[in-house]
């Protein structure tokens, strides 16, 4: 523990470096000069209504992680639920500090490269002029700061696989590699000005393959490696406050608009259409849920409404900014039942425990989220996308897949290179007895609810 | 009659549970409680204040048996609820003078099962 407190500090150390790195004698001269430009080149490019939309969207991304985390918080037994809150809010923080450091950095600096490069360290040259080739019209540093409420919630969405049993260490430790060797290259490839994926033309309109295929496969992995909580099986363990959850989802939902409408960029109409598409997508596919639940387990649930929302909101993210209204109701449909068939028929069969169904939800509803963009899309919506397959170009289709059969792959793979490497140094997996007795008290020495006062 | 009452650790009251039905025995009353014995509780830190050796959870199950059912619900409790380690619990046996079903009103032995 004392070793991994060292750590933190060290990371603290370097950031304070990269800082001042950023204020270095020559990049400040550089500065100078372009400070002279800037005045009238900020006054004439930054858009007040798109800047005061992006701030707005950036504070609506940030509260979908403790979203999630009350999203995740009321489906574990009550004496883990502290455990899954700590996760997700020390995400904010870790991921913070990694995004600023470098993580955007790796993201989003422009390179042909696995990584972005270190153009961009410690937020260098990050600053109220727009980067044209990703926001022209908002101030630099409001598209980092969004981003980094992306690269957040997508570590903190595989905490759902390995609930209620990983090490709070190793869970950090974990967060902070995964960040840097999965989140950021495959950000950059899809995203980031030159990445491979980006020029093949892969259409990912707010993170259906970055965010949802890449935390789910991880998530499967984590699953995987973490093996199944004490006790589990092949059943669903009773969720402790399922109006926490409900909670969660609303909150999640809600953020979800700033997500996806947000990724526009702007104050404008294709903000608006994603953000009604968004909106139709996750109404429709809490219907279907609930409804399939109700022919299929006689009574229809909340927690299977929810669910279905989640799905409809993950499977629309990729595809928002390009599909019409009527093929987001066609996603929507789609999301629950593919989503309903993942996580209550094929789940218990193959026996892994993916506790909260990071997997079977976010990367099931990213995939095919993903594909449903290859076919829907068109450029009647979306100028800057493309048409696709229903739309007379297969093309697109193809790109999608690939896009997606790459990411799958990468994402499994690292994720299990790291999962393994974490497990050399310390055991990601708590000991029998903590588990027992419960997260709460053994990770944090906490206790989230009394019996006697 | 006899009242059997089991102090047992949480996470074992469904392989108990299971135990006793094999026994045939299917009623029980269940009950969240606190304590500790031997075993002490685990350290709680809230905001810096450290609070040692404070009381774990533990589930309380009463079990009102005849007297040839004691020695069966007494084993099916010690199979299901025993690790082996500090803390698996205790089992008090006390003795039981009445037992009414409200339903009926029915009195005794008869009115357990």
């Amino acid at each position: 523990m004392k070793k991994f407190v060292v750590v933190m500090l060290l990371l603290l150390g370097l950031m304070l470096t990269g800082a001042s790195f950023a204020e270095d004698p020559g990049q400040a001269a550089a500065g100078v000069v372009q400070g002279v430009q800037s005045d009238i080149q900020t006054k004439s490019q930054v858009d007040t209504g798109d800047t005061a939309w992006m701030l707005v969207s950036i504070a609506f991304v940030m509260l979908m992680t403790p979203g999630l985390a009350f999203f995740y918080g009321g489906m574990v037994r009550r004496k883990n639920v502290l455990g899954v809150l700590m996760q997700c809010f020390i995400v904010l923080g870790v991921i913070t500090a990694q995004w600023i450091l470098y993580g955007y950095s790796l993201s989003f600096a422009p390179g042909k490269g696995f990584w972005g490069g270190f153009a961009w360290f410690g937020l260098n040259n990050v600053g109220a002029i727009p980067f044209k080739d990703y926001a022209a019209t908002i101030p630099h540093e409001a598209f980092m700061i969004f981003q980094a409420m992306f690269a957040i919630i997508t570590p903190a969405l595989i905490i759902g696989a390995f609930a209620e049993r990983m090490k709070f260490s190793a869970f950090l430790i974990f967060t902070v590699l995964w960040a840097t060797f999965v989140y950021d290259p495959i950000c950059h490839w899809v995203w980031g000005v030159g990445g491979w994926l980006r020029e093949m033309g892969v259409l990912d309109f707010a993170g259906g393959t970055v965010v949802h295929i890449n935390a789910g496969m991880a998530a499967l992995v984590a699953a995987l490696v973490v093996g199944k909580r004490k006790g589990y099986n092949n059943r669903p363990v009773p969720p402790h406050n399922l109006p926490f959850t409900v909670l969660g989802a609303a909150l999640l939902w809600f953020g979800w608009f700033g997500f996806n409408a947000g990724s526009a960029l702007g104050a404008n109409g294709l903000a608006v259409h994603a953000l009604v598409v968004t909106h139709v997508a996750a109404a429709i596919a809490g219907i279907t849920w609930a409804s399939l639940e109700w022919i299929f387990n006689e009574k229809p649930t909340i927690f299977g409404t929810i669910t279905g929302s989640i799905a409809g909101l993950a499977t629309i993210t990729p595809a928002s900014g390009f599909v019409t209204v009527f093929a987001a109701v066609v996603i929507g449909f789609a999301a629950s039942v593919v989503c309903y068939v993942s996580v209550a028929i094929i789940k218990p069969k193959l026996g892994y425990d993916d506790s909260l169904d990071a997997f079977g939800v976010h990367g099931v509803g990213g995939i095919l989220g993903t594909l449903a963009v290859g076919l829907f899309a068109s450029k009647a919506v979306n100028p800057a996308g493309a048409d696709g397959l229903f739309y007379g170009n297969p093309k697109q289709f193809l790109v999608q897949l690939i896009a997606v059969v790459v990411i799958m792959v990468y994402s499994f793979t690292v994720s299990y290179i790291i999962y393994k490497i974490v497990n050399l140094f310390v055991k990601v997996r708590v000991t029998e007895r903590d588990e027992i007795i419960g997260l709460d008290l053994t990770q944090h020495h906490e206790n989230a609810y009394t019996v006697i006062e | 009659m006899k009242l059997i009452i089991a102090i047992i650790k949480p996470d074992r009251l469904e392989a108990v549970k299971q135990e006793l039905y094999k026994a045939d025995i299917n009623l029980m009353t269940v009950n969240e409680v606190l304590g500790h014995g031997r075993q002490m509780g685990v350290t709680e830190v809230y905001r810096g204040a450290k609070e040692m050796g404070n009381l774990l959870r533990k589930i309380r199950l009463e079990i009102a048996v005849n007297e040839t059912f004691m020695e069966k619900t007494i084993s099916a409790i010690v199979k299901g609820a025993q690790t082996g380690e500090v803390g698996d619990g205790k089992i008090f046996v006390l003795d039981l003078a009445e037992c009414v079903r409200i339903r009926t009103e029915e009195r005794g032995g008869g009115a357990i099962g």
